[in-house]
């Protein structure tokens, strides 16, 4: 019988990541579609922090950690790097994928200068973003991806607050207004969409950015066995819609049968626990406007 | 052990940190439901399924940690769950 997925392993367990981590089962699926060759760049964040506990590293292929504002910068400079050697005929001509693997602090709020700066010199790489929507490392603190009414704790909900007051950060859109020859989002409960997506990214040349949604289990409040489940919800509800744009062409990757409500979703995480049942329609309006903009009835 | 640049040289040596030991609830394979779907094997955040010489799907113990996405994704239930006793 034909295997379904590589069996290659270049993630190594005994990480320190949560039971049910969102973030571990992107990185497999992720390298076992791009394979032994590339180079990580990871910035701080929960990915970085627990995969590697000096002097022990998760990583069986090369890894980088950089600060929290520059990997765009240095995924950037790797590129070049490799570049120069092959001019210089000192490394031998196999591609290498520069892979910055980042989080939605290290990429919406505090990397993007990085990020827009590599994307339109336009570098060879294959920016991955996995969104767990807050700082999860430091304890849940808001950041521009965290979705409206969700609760932060720098975004508590009370009297006055329902959580969060912004809506999320249109990553995918900002990346593609670059101009770049690649965006797509994705998300973990799809493992054939994901892995097809980053394949793609892989074999195009210039730069291309993947927005990964990962639920995180403490962060978002549910039971660890769940996380694909809410994955799969966050689709199905339109929620986060999957689709790509390739040279400027869009397209819907996934198109769930008939989109279900979106408090079957919301429901589910304690993160949300605060909302009324009239919060909740304020956020279907807002999904469904969103969605019909995308094309996604 | 400290290495200049805090290089790290041995690439997937968390392997070492036995992870087995955090889990509440152990899944148990019944390889006679099985059907090869591999969902259970793409799924698991620590890679701790893996394919044994006669093609079977066996779970690591050493490395699960008891998340139980396998036994809540498995469509044939062949993963059922048992509490972890001392």
């Amino acid at each position: 019988m034909d295997k379904r997925f590589p069996r290659e392993e270049l993630f190594a367990p005994g990480h320190r990541g949560c039971a049910g981590c969102g973030a571990s089962i992107l990185v497999r699926m992720a390298l076992k579609a791009a394979g032994r060759d590339v180079i990580v760049v990871n910035s701080t964040g929960c990915l970085e922090v627990f995969t590697t506990p000096y002097p022990e590293t998760a990583w069986r292929v090369p890894w980088i950690h950089t600060a929290f504002e520059c990997g765009g910068a240095v995924a950037a400079g790797i590129e070049r790097a490799i570049k120069a050697l092959k001019k210089r005929g000192k490394f031998k001509d196999r591609k290498i994928t520069v892979m910055p693997i980042i989080g939605d602090g290290g990429t919406a709020d505090i990397g993007l200068q990085a990020l827009s700066g590599a994307l339109e010199r336009g570098h060879d790489m294959v920016y991955i973003m996995y969104d767990n929507e807050a700082y999860m490392n430091t304890g849940v603190q808001r950041s521009s991806a965290t979705p409206l009414f969700a609760s932060a704790t720098t975004a508590p909900p009370g009297k006055r607050s329902k959580g969060e007051d912004r809506p999320k950060k249109d990553m995918p859109m900002i990346a593609a207004a670059h101009g770049i020859p690649y965006v797509a989002t994705a998300c973990i409960s799809y493992p054939e969409d994901l892995m097809k997506k980053v394949k793609k990214a892989c074999e195009i040349e210039g730069p291309t950015f993947i927005h990964v949604l990962q639920p995180c289990t403490v962060g978002w409040g549910y039971n660890p066995e769940d996380t694909i489940k809410i994955g799969r919800l966050a689709v199905e509800t339109g929620f986060f819609p999957l689709y790509e744009i390739e040279h400027g062409e869009f397209r819907i990757t996934y198109r769930p049968p008939k989109r279900k409500p979106l408090k079957e979703y919301i429901r589910m995480q304690k993160r949300y626990r605060h909302l009324t049942d009239e919060d909740i329609e304020i956020l279907q309006k807002y999904v469904d406007e969103r969605c019909k903009l995308l094309g996604l009835e | 052990m400290v290495t200049i640049g805090a290089i790290i040289y041995e690439p997937g040596s968390t392997v070492r940190n036995k992870t087995g030991s955090w889990r509440t609830f152990r899944p148990v394979l019944n390889s006679e439901k099985c059907i090869k779907c591999e969902i259970c094997y793409i799924f698991c955040p620590e890679g701790a399924i893996y394919e044994d010489e006669k093609g079977n799907f066996k779970i690591n113990y050493d490395y699960c940690k008891g998340c139980l996405i396998c036994s809540k994704e498995c469509p044939t239930n062949a993963i059922t769950r048992i509490r972890e006793e001392k």
